[in-house]
């Protein structure tokens, strides 16, 4: 789609001039900071994908007999701690955010440079806490770290593992502060709130939640390390303590990291989807504000996880209510980002495949939450298959979906050079087919009673089991194919241009690599964002 | 085919088809929605496709109107949602008051049943059709969760409290129980079968072979082993308060508070006898914590509440 002549690389960019471990490893450039982030996360997605297939592997056959009973249940627990902690929650924020919050308000950095570099090494050093506990025995508890077991039964590397999450938040809480801040305080000249892009909406929403949840995790996991190496009661009747207090605890953090991982995707697909359909968003204040709507309900909701747990009737009824209500602000985007295709000029390009994709499959993810979300209906599928498909099409359909169409969207930002289009667009329609064989048919094992973090299953689920794995397998190709063709791009992709796109945004209107100050001059804006039809008309 | 790939749980509880109807309701919603958003993003890509003689995009603005419509109509049907899952839930949370009381004990990685006649089963529980039946739940070390598809029913059982959860069988046949709260190593293996068996094969079944003595006669003379009789006396004779009677009934406690005298408030006082004191009486009751195991609270419990039942109607302290 580009018109000029072949573009050529920059002489200079923020990934010349300086070249050397050292130039990375003390670097204070947002740009880089974020490809640090972008090589962590997506070992972490691998670690995390291994995990994954040697569940599905398990699951195959109803009998257990690939690995044992404690080996399977730590390979879901560190598959959802990995995938979590490591990947979902970082991802878009610290890749996509970090390398375009500066470049999309016009600005040079974020806010504290410094606190960036420091977020990333503190991420890594969570890490390493994580990958020690991996491999000196793993962890048993499951992700959710419930007490007493957590903090008394388990004889796993529980310890270590909190450690690692504890430490990790830290990167969060610092990822937030700085989005907020850089979102108030940097945004260049005329560039008023409601001109911003929608994905600095969904960042800022985003970062609100960083700032005031994580700290609870970090208290709650101190907590659950006081119980287990002083033995304080705090969790365990046997010692004095309440366990639901703990699942209050946890799910206060825990729920609202769900809209961590989804907000921002959410933020992609409005780029995305107005680029490629060559219009401005639908209603951009409706889904601007069904952002901050998301991430303060987030807050309200945590009681959901918890229908069955023993606690008050009433309590159930408030939290059931309340999660209805959050529905509401997700089924305002769904349906103004659908009225953005109407009389649009749509192109398929990779990042709108994604997208559209994202649009299906949480689609599919929120209408199933509205199952959750009713009490009677939650009392049979609660801790079933059904809540796994549920959340893996949120987490995995949703959030995933958009870090790959924001990835494919701002690749040839990040790196200059355009992916191969054709493999790009095979890619997401695997990912899109394997995703559904994998996750569809554990609705139906839900419903039909298949409790979630069984080693061994009768074997009359033993067919839908099976569909399972098949389609994680072309779920597991889908995402090899981005890893080789995306690498391969960065030597031979053909050179972008500055907006290959022809996107509007201030991303767009520097170079491709960007210089490591990002703009030569500072930027000016005038205009609403996504003002794609006077650019077409141009 | 249906039975390599089932697709739907079997019905075989009072409560079953009621949250088989509302999970039909809820699927009917949100295949209409997915369909209409499905249909109208395929319909727009393919006839808003940029091509020759469409190069660009026709200008819309923002319509005020859909966007009140399409807040306005999820906000009523998740209304529609929420009362009738809450009100199944209600139901759940409520058993009927004629149901028949069994004792449920959950530890890594067993469920044991006793039934009040005395028989005890271990991994298999037999109930009969056509009773509602109220288990009353209590984990020895981990949260568990008992939960049986065929009813649609489930509840996590906790260490140190009582969960209650209650179901009316209405069809005969052995039935999956699962564990669906992670417990540990063998988590998945934490489960058996509900047998639903006719009321006559059920009288039957339970004054079977191996009978223990029933629950009450067991509690009665444990509560002489623990010298419980010593202080409280029938008619409030004692150091402690009579306990004929007041198994169900508001007790009031020397805080001024009143509190119902049910499963909970007995074995606390059991084992933390200084946390709630009936008012009257002074704080000297020791501690029995580490010497009732659960399966000893229960018989104390099915002993209390006998009191209530023999003598409920000459009750002295009752005002």
């Amino acid at each position: 789609m580009n018109t000029e002549p072949t573009p050529l690389l920059p002489r200079e960019h923020y990934l010349s001039g300086q070249y050397g471990v050292k130039s990375w490893l003390l670097t204070t450039d947002h740009k880089r900071i974020a490809l640090l982030y972008l090589v962590s996360v997506t070992l972490f997605f691998f670690l995390g994908g291994i995990y994954a297939a040697l569940i599905r592997l398990e699951l195959l056959t109803p009998y257990g007999r690939f690995v044992s009973d404690e080996n399977y249940n730590k390979l879901f627990t560190m598959h959802g701690l990995v995938m979590i902690f490591f990947f979902l929650i970082p991802s878009i924020p610290a890749v996509l955010g970090n390398f375009f919050l500066p470049l999309m308000i016009g600005a040079r950095d974020l806010a504290f440079p410094k606190i960036n570099l420091a977020s990333w090494y503190i991420y890594v050093l969570g890490g390493i806490f994580t990958v020690t506990a991996a491999v000196t025995g793993g962890v048993d508890t499951g992700w959710t770290f419930y007490t007493p077991y957590s903090s008394t039964y388990s004889n796993s590397a529980v310890i270590t593992m909190a450690m690692g999450v504890f430490i990790t938040g830290f990167s969060s809480i610092f990822t937030g502060l700085n989005f907020i801040v850089t979102t108030h305080k940097m945004r260049a000249p005329g560039l008023t709130w409601f001109r911003l892009p929608l994905f600095v909406w969904a960042l800022y929403g985003t970062s609100l939640i960083m700032v005031l949840g994580t700290p609870v995790l970090a208290i709650t996991l101190a907590l659950v390390g006081l119980e287990r190496i002083f033995h304080v009661g705090i969790f365990n009747p046997a010692m004095g303590g309440d366990p639901l207090l703990f699942q209050h605890l946890f799910w206060f953090y825990s729920h609202p990291a769900v809209y961590i991982m989804i907000l921002p995707s959410m933020g992609v697909v409005s780029e995305v989807i107005a680029c490629f359909s060559r219009k401005k968003i639908f209603g951009y204040k409706f889904v601007a504000f069904s952002s901050l709507a998301i991430a303060v309900l987030g807050f309200l909701v945590w009681g959901h996880h918890m229908f069955v747990s023993g606690q008050s009737v009433y309590a159930g009824m408030v939290f059931s209510i309340l999660s209805f209500a959050v529905a509401i602000p997700s089924a305002i985007k769904v349906f103004n980002w659908t009225a953005t295709l109407h009389k649009g000029a749509v192109i398929y390009q990779t990042p709108m495949l994604y997208s559209l994709g994202f649009i299906g499959l949480f689609t599919i993810g929120g209408l199933t939450g509205l199952f959750l979300a009713t009490l009677g209906v939650d009392v049979h599928v609660h801790d079933t298959y059904f809540v796994i498909a549920h959340f893996h099409y949120i987490m995995v359909g949703g959030a995933v979906m958009g870090y790959m169409s924001g990835l494919h969207y701002w690749w040839p930002k990040i790196t200059g050079r355009l992916y191969p289009e054709s493999w790009g667009r095979l890619a997401a329609l695997i990912i899109f087919i394997g995703f559904n064989l994998t996750f569809f048919p554990q609705f139906v094992l839900g419903y039909l009673g298949m409790p979630r973090r069984y080693h061994t299953y009768p074997p009359e689920f033993q067919v839908l089991n099976v569909m399972s794995s098949a389609g994680a397998s072309i779920l597991g190709v889908g995402y090899l194919l981005p890893l080789i063709y995306l690498i391969w791009s960065l030597r031979y992709g053909p050179v972008a241009g500055p907006n290959p796109w022809r996107a509007t945004g201030l991303e767009w209107q520097t170079s491709s690599p960007p210089p490591t100050d990002n703009f030569l001059e500072t930027p000016m804006v005038a205009d609403e964002p996504y003002n794609y039809e006077d650019m077409d008309s141009a | 085919m249906w039975r390599t790939l089932p697709l739907f749980p079997e019905q075989a509880s009072t409560v079953a088809g009621a949250v088989d109807k509302l999970y039909f309701f809820l699927i009917a919603v949100s295949a209409f929605f997915a369909c209409l958003i499905f249909a109208l993003i395929a319909c727009f890509i393919v006839k808003y496709r940029r091509r020759p003689g469409h190069e660009r995009a026709i200008p819309t603005e923002t319509h005020i109107g859909l966007e009140i419509a399409w807040t306005g109509i999820p906000l009523l049907l998740t209304v529609v949602m929420f009362i009738w899952g809450a009100k199944l839930f209600f139901n759940d949370y409520n058993p009927p008051t004629n149901a028949m009381e069994i004792f449920v004990v959950g530890k890594q990685w067993m469920w044991k049943f006793q039934h009040p006649e005395g028989r005890a089963e271990i991994n298999e529980l037999h109930v009969p059709r056509g009773q509602p039946v109220k288990l009353t739940m209590i984990s020895e070390d981990v949260i568990h969760d008992l939960f049986v598809p065929a009813f649609r029913v489930k509840k996590d059982v906790l260490p140190g409290r009582y969960t209650t959860v209650w179901f009316e069988a209405t069809k005969t046949g052995s039935y999956h129980l699962f564990c669906s709260q992670y417990c540990g190593t063998q988590h998945s293996k934490m489960g058996g079968w509900v047998d639903v068996m006719e009321p006559a094969d059920y009288a039957r079944w339970i004054d079977g072979p191996g009978v223990n003595e029933p629950l009450a006669v067991a509690g009665a003379r444990l509560f002489q082993k623990f010298g419980c009789a010593a202080c409280h006396l029938p008619e409030g004779k004692g150091q402690g308060p009579s306990l004929v009677g007041v198994f169900g009934r508001p007790v009031k406690l020397t805080s001024g508070a009143t509190i119902e005298a049910n499963e909970d408030y007995i074995r606390e006082t059991i084992t933390h006898p200084g946390v709630r004191i009936v008012a009257g009486y002074p704080p000297i009751m020791p501690t029995f914590k580490g010497l009732v195991g659960e399966e000893g609270m229960q018989q104390l419990i099915a002993y209390i509440k006998s009191l209530g039942k023999e003598d409920g109607a000459k009750n002295p302290d009752e005002h």
